[in-house]
């Protein structure tokens, strides 16, 4: 937000472009969740766009971004966030999209050391190195400690107006965001996406290794978001809804999935994802949707087991008890 | 002028979003986009994303989570 606003001062025309990976922390969660909709809906680089009076172009990456996260020549972060490889794969994106139509550079808002991986002065010239062979790449925010670019050499931009901010401090940057009256700066101090998140990742590696195939559509990616997630057998799991929100959400999955729901209580539903081999794994599956139910403490839930490609039918099962629960179940 | 019926219903933001702004770049200015959604983020996102482009959303409705924006697409 504060390198675009650098780069209008200058008088030069700016549009945003945000990339749609599948992984992006906002829109789903909120629309998920239902104690998140009385957070404002708002989608965070729309709302950037419109404060500064820029268009914003969506673009949806989801099928190329595979590539990127399943084979990061530069390896995963913490979690599994490709973010070095990412970020190329981002400004390489951008680049097309410049040349498409018709716009002569690329800004970004990093700051030279403010995140340890992908913001380090090393790492962010493997980014230049990699994708900008034409120099075309400019750090508003900290332009002034990189090697020029060619927006600067060629005089389109006034290297003397840019800055040279440095550090994990984001005070220089709140300050500048108050000086210009951005009263309701907020920029994400951690990652952007779920691949950042430990829960989230852990669930994805599980899913890969239960599969033995680490393909995934954009249906995968999203369920991880959803739900509670206990993997009773390596060939299924089950993903329970925690409140109405989600039960809705994962409604929206019953014709791709085996399901279960409590019919003698009140309590969420819960997708089967995989195969339960034989009738002893459906009961253990329904004997788990009880136990999340509001039955949990009766002797007997009665279960609707509606399973893919049969009639729906029911089982009474008695729910499991929190120590029949081993902790790995839980992902 | 056309007048198109757009179902996103189903989708989760920003993906509404992206299909509307990728489904208007093919329309002619003066013709009428009404896109039905469920999320409701899309009730603030595609309005939003109107603004900045300079379309004009005409309508807007919300029945039980159906949600109906009627866009008149300015070039
Ligand atoms: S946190 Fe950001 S840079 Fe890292 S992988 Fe996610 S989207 Fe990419």
């Amino acid at each position: 937000m504060l390198a675009a606003q650098l780069i209008l001062d200058q008088g030069i025309h700016v549009e945003g472009i945000n990339f749609y990976t599948g992984f992006c922390v906002e829109g789903h969660t909120h629309a998920i969740r239902k104690k998140d909709r009385n957070k404002a809906k708002r989608n965070d680089a729309l709302w950037v766009a419109e404060q500064l009076g820029i268009k914003l172009h969506i673009i949806d990456v989801i099928e190329e971004y595979k590539a990127v996260l399943l084979n990061p020549k530069h390896g995963y972060g913490a979690n599994m966030n490709p973010c070095l490889d990412c970020k190329c794969f981002m400004v390489k994106k951008a680049q097309e999209w410049m040349a498409e139509n018709d716009f002569d550079f690329i800004i970004t808002g990093e700051v030279l050391g403010q995140r340890p991986m992908s913001q380090r002065r090393d790492t962010m010239q493997i980014v230049v190195r990699d994708t900008d062979p034409h120099e075309r790449l400019l750090r508003p925010l900290c332009a002034q400690r990189l090697t020029e670019t060619v927006p600067e050499t060629e005089g389109w931009v006034d290297r003397k107006r840019l800055l040279g901010l440095t550090g994990r401090s984001r005070k220089p940057q709140i300050k500048l965001a108050e000086n210009y009256g951005f009263n309701d700066y907020s920029q994400p101090a951690g990652g952007c996406c779920f691949l950042t998140d430990k829960a989230y990742s852990s669930k994805l590696i599980d899913m890969w290794t239960a599969r033995n195939d680490r393909n995934y559509e954009l249906d995968d990616i999203m369920l991880l978001k959803v739900g509670r997630h206990l993997r009773p057998k390596p060939h299924f799991k089950l993903i329970v809804g925690r409140e109405e929100g989600e039960n809705r959400f994962l409604e929206g999955y019953r014709k791709q999935f085996t399901y279960l729901r409590p019919t003698s209580h009140a309590g969420a539903l819960a997708l089967l994802d995989g195969t339960a081999q034989n009738k002893d794994e459906i009961e253990l599956a329904a004997r788990l949707c009880a136990r999340f139910s509001q039955g949990k403490q009766a002797a007997i839930v009665s279960i609707a087991v509606k399973e893919l490609g049969k009639e729906e039918y029911t089982l009474d099962v008695s729910p499991l008890k929190a120590n029949d629960i081993p902790e790995d179940w839980y992902l | 002028m056309n007048r198109e019926t757009f179902d996103l219903k189903g989708l989760i933001c920003p993906l509404p979003v992206i299909r509307t702004q990728n489904k208007i770049k093919t329309l002619n200015s003066g013709d009428i986009l009404v896109v039905l959604c469920s999320d409701p983020g899309a009730l603030h996102d595609i309005p939003a994303w109107c603004r900045i482009h300079g379309h004009e959303i005409i309508d807007s409705q919300n029945k039980e989570g159906e949600i109906t924006l009627t866009i008149k697409v300015v070039h």
